[in-house]
């Protein structure tokens, strides 16, 4: 009986929306061509996808796989078109196979697709060993280049605002407020997380103003989550309103 | 009073969905005062001389389209405005799209041309390699656009081998490519990095306005809404802080509400 009532829920929501979608189109709200089947496609997908909302439904569970192929067939073709077709097939493929072509063939790329290729065959058993000096070429190129780019960004240019001085001259009070606090916050949520030695006494007292710190970050980061989703939101209702609906300008 | 802390979590929603509702269709106008890292950005693009190139990252695509696109169209106003000459690339697959419809429709706006005014590289995977091979060579990197023309032939182009040539680059994030463009590009080409993400990426991006790695930042739809208003062009952005505003009243009332459930119900003592 409960499936039956969900079964209606479903088709009379379709079949409303198909009604309302009549009816915009018939009053020529809603252009008759690709434009306006593209916004009923897009206000369809959407309201499949809030319907999680209220409870899981066929119509969600379409429209996220519907998402999930049309995101990958999509990744397929800008990949094709952006990037193996100029830097790979145009200078290397058509000039080998084809007498027509203006430049010679580009033997470098031949070494870089051998490892793109290496990579693939871990899905044989009796040749993935190959796929090993594709990692190890990523690995050890990755690091080589990541680990002193990393250490100069991200710690000594980081460590620079924590040791500017409090009144190094042309400050104000509140500038130099704010450097006292980041020295603090650097320096209680260090302590918090030093572990091999008893939060007592001191120790303990600067690791709770740590937690305040942390906590205080947290709900910053929470705050602005909220604010993130909600745009999301927000941007989708004025799509409906606006492209579907004609309500707002 | 115990009731309410069972209340059905849809109806939390529906309250929600009316009040942005609600605040979208009532038009009451709202102060947006631009903030310094939102200043930062803006700053710089006014400093700039006309011509200047001025690169923009389009690493995003449609699920974070409601908060960025309307960062990067009024940013493209703002450069077009100026006579900027724009370079658009992306390292995400799912932002052609929506890149080019923002450049072409904000340069039309300006009757700004294709390969002369502007140009979008498109898509390159790599990240980090893809970024050092444009700090070394432009062209090496993008033979040709995202239109099939041979970039070394575009004219907007003109006096721009690699990213050092790039007077300031706008990456406009929805992952850790704010991070990657420090690492990789800013670092070591030495040019000028400002950037726009998403809500949920903002606090995390604080640490490089203080450590001056970034020289200005646009913070989820309400860095958009006052880049929005500071080159008034006024959009979805400035629209959407009506019910973000609202929203978020109601969700402050209902923590304090809550809070006040919780204390009067006696749960607190059993916790």
């Amino acid at each position: 009986m409960r499936k039956d009532s969900n079964f209606f829920v479903l088709v009379g929501t379709i079949g409303l929306f198909v009604c309302i979608n009549i009816f915009l189109m018939a009053s020529g709200k809603l252009p008759f061509n690709s434009d306006g089947f593209g916004i009923i496609l897009g206000v369809g997908i959407t309201l499949a996808i809030y319907s999680f909302l209220y409870k899981d439904n066929p119509a969600f569970k379409i429209a996220e796989n519907l998402y999930v192929g049309v995101a990958l067939g999509y990744t397929i073709i800008i990949t094709w078109f952006n990037f193996l077709k100029p830097d790979l097939y145009d200078p290397l493929i058509v000039p080998m196979f084809s007498k027509a072509a203006e430049k010679a063939p580009q033997y470098a790329l031949i070494f870089p697709s051998l490892l793109g290729i290496f990579m693939l065959l871990r899905f044989s058993r009796k040749l993935s060993w190959l796929s090993r000096w594709t990692f190890a070429f990523v690995v050890g190129l990755g690091a080589g280049v990541s680990i002193p780019r990393v250490i100069s960004a991200f710690i000594l240019e980081q460590i620079k605002p924590s040791l500017h001085p409090v009144f190094s001259g042309g400050e104000t009070i509140l500038s130099s407020i704010n450097t006292l606090l980041i020295l603090l916050g650097v320096i209680s949520v260090l302590i918090y997380f030093i572990f091999s030695v008893e939060h007592k006494g001191a120790i303990g007292r600067l690791s709770k103003v740590g937690i305040w710190f942390l906590m205080i970050s947290f709900g910053a980061s929470f705050g602005y989550t909220v604010m993130g989703r909600l745009s999301l939101l927000i941007g989708r209702i004025q799509f409906l309103l606006r492209d579907w609906l004609g309500i707002l300008q | 009073m115990e009731r309410f802390l069972r209340i059905d979590r849809r109806i939390i929603f529906a309250i929600i969905t009316v009040a942005v509702i609600v605040s979208l269709i009532l038009r009451f106008e709202l102060p947006i005062p631009a903030s310094e890292p939102v200043q930062g950005v803006y700053g710089k693009i006014e400093s700039l001389p006309k011509g200047s190139h001025v690169m923009i990252a389009f690493d995003y695509d449609p699920s974070s389209k409601e908060e960025l696109q309307p960062m990067a169209i009024a940013f493209l106003h703002h450069c077009f405005s100026r006579d900027l000459k724009v370079i658009g690339m992306t390292h995400y697959t799912g932002a052609p799209g929506l890149a080019d419809q923002a450049i072409t429709s904000v340069a039309n706006q300006y009757q700004k041309k294709n390969g002369e005014d502007y140009a979008f590289l498109g898509y390159k995977p790599g990240a980090a390699s893809l970024i050092i091979n444009m700090g070394e060579n432009l062209y090496s990197a993008f033979p040709k656009d995202f239109y099939g023309n041979d970039t070394t032939t575009l004219p907007v182009l003109q006096g721009v081998d690699s990213l050092r040539e790039i007077d300031f680059l706008f990456d406009l994030a929805a992952g850790t490519t704010i991070e990657t463009w420090i690492v990789f590009g800013k670092e070591k080409y030495k040019f000028e990095l400002g950037a726009g993400c998403t809500a949920v990426m903002g606090p995390d991006m604080y640490p490089f306005l203080q450590s001056k790695q970034l020289i200005g930042l646009l913070g989820g739809l309400k860095g958009a809404a006052e880049y929005e208003a500071l080159v008034k062009k006024k959009a979805n952005a400035v629209s959407g802080m009506r019910p973000q505003s609202v929203v978020h009243v109601i969700i402050i009332l209902f923590v304090i509400f809550g809070n006040i459930v919780y204390f009067t119900s006696g749960r607190s003592r059993h916790a």
